[in-house]
């Protein structure tokens, strides 16, 4: 993958509003901000509802996931652009997640909600209907996913990247700042991660920095390309934007996304946890 | 928006003892900014979060111990960098002109 197969910019998204076969979809933390407006065109996809099983901690299944394209529209020749806030922390998490389920032609939006809002570019309210499809997705892809156990095998081992602020990594805080910080996990990060904060990659206006400079940037912090490499964060979705870097922008092989993340690993009983700023020991 | 209240964001629902809130409005001219994004920025000046404004142009963090800095982004002005020092049990309110 490159930065051509992957992402596209704002001009591009407003040219081919109209364009067939593209479908543009809004995936926010905030789930209600699609509705106070949105880019002309664009559908919802909702990562608390529509992404999310309601009643296990975990993604809906692959007919769960046909069901839902097929409902908005969304056929399996589709390109899809995702775009969101959070300089598209959620968008990256529906990028992975589609990934995960074999759509073969997707992209992020470069900047997201927050660059075309601060390119005073229209928003609208009206929400388009898109007729029914019948669509297949594929068996899940675990090669790009991470499970708990994967994370605590990849100790001492694996690249660990820690996605967070360093706050959160240290364990001063238990999650980003605009949250509440009540939380029962305990606080701190797996031993032996390197704490590379998801903004690391972006720019202030959310689109991400040139590929010479995050290259630069995991070459630095000393990620070892010949290893495998697990990206986490506290539930997810920061970490699905630094999968997308490694993995889509820089091409690294074997990058997986730990979608369970801090609250997961966090509450385990009996593994192990550094505190502060530093990896720690295996 | 008519009748927004200034500053002092309603704090309903939030434990206040045990968070260090930094919170406060965005306005040009007087008006609310409802289109703003702020940054907060810790000591180091490494990125912690980000919110966009609501129509009122009003925005809230739960920040820790220490001083901070709020970039405020929004469309057609130059970033603003505010500091500020939070506190657990304090809630900072910060006015920013855009």
């Amino acid at each position: 993958m490159s930065r051509e197969d992957s992402l596209v910019t704002v001009q591009w998204v407003e040219d081919n509003l109209d364009t067939p076969g593209v479908v543009l979809i809004e995936v926010d933390e905030d789930t209600t901000a699609y509705d106070k407006g949105h880019i002309r065109n664009a559908i919802k996809l909702d990562w608390t509802t529509d992404l999310q099983d309601q009643v296990r901690r975990d993604f809906v299944d692959k007919a769960g996931f046909e069901k839902l394209l097929s409902e908005r529209g969304v056929g399996n020749d589709d390109t899809v652009v995702l775009y969101g806030g959070n300089n598209n922390w959620f968008a990256a998490y529906a990028y992975w997640y589609f990934k995960l389920y074999g759509h073969r032609d997707v992209k992020l939006m470069d900047g997201g909600r927050k660059k075309w809002e601060l390119d005073s570019r229209e928003l609208v309210q009206e929400v388009p209907t898109r007729p029914a499809t019948t669509y297949t997705a594929t068996e899940q892809d675990t090669s790009i996913r991470a499970f708990r156990d994967d994370a605590v095998a990849a100790i001492g081992v694996q690249n660990l990247i820690d996605v967070r602020s360093p706050d959160e990594f240290a364990g001063r805080l238990l999650a980003p700042a605009h949250l509440p910080q009540e939380q029962s996990q305990r606080a701190g990060h797996i031993p032996t991660s390197l704490n590379v904060p998801w903004s690391k990659n972006c720019n202030d206006d959310g689109t991400f920095k040139s590929d010479a400079d995050l290259r630069k940037l995991y070459d630095e912090v000393g990620i070892d390309d010949s290893k495998d490499t697990i990206a986490l964060c506290r539930i997810g979705e920061r970490s699905s934007l630094t999968w997308f870097v490694l993995q889509e922008l820089l091409g690294f092989k074997n990058v997986k996304n730990y979608d369970g993340s801090w609250t997961e690993y966090g509450s385990l009983v009996g593994v192990p946890i550094a505190l502060g700023d530093e990896p720690g020991e295996a | 928006m008519c009748g927004a209240t200034e500053g002092g964001l309603s704090l309903d629902g939030v434990n206040v003892a045990k968070e260090a809130v930094i919170q406060g409005q965005v306005t040009r001219a007087g008006e609310p900014v409802g289109s703003a994004y702020v940054r907060l920025l810790d000591g180091s000046g490494e990125f912690t979060a980000e919110v966009p404004t609501s129509a009122t142009g009003h925005f809230r963090f739960f920040a820790g111990d220490g001083e901070w800095t709020l970039r405020t982004l929004a469309p057609k002005a130059d970033p603003v960098d505010r500091k500020v020092r939070a506190q657990v049990g304090e809630v900072a309110e910060v006015a920013i002109a855009v």
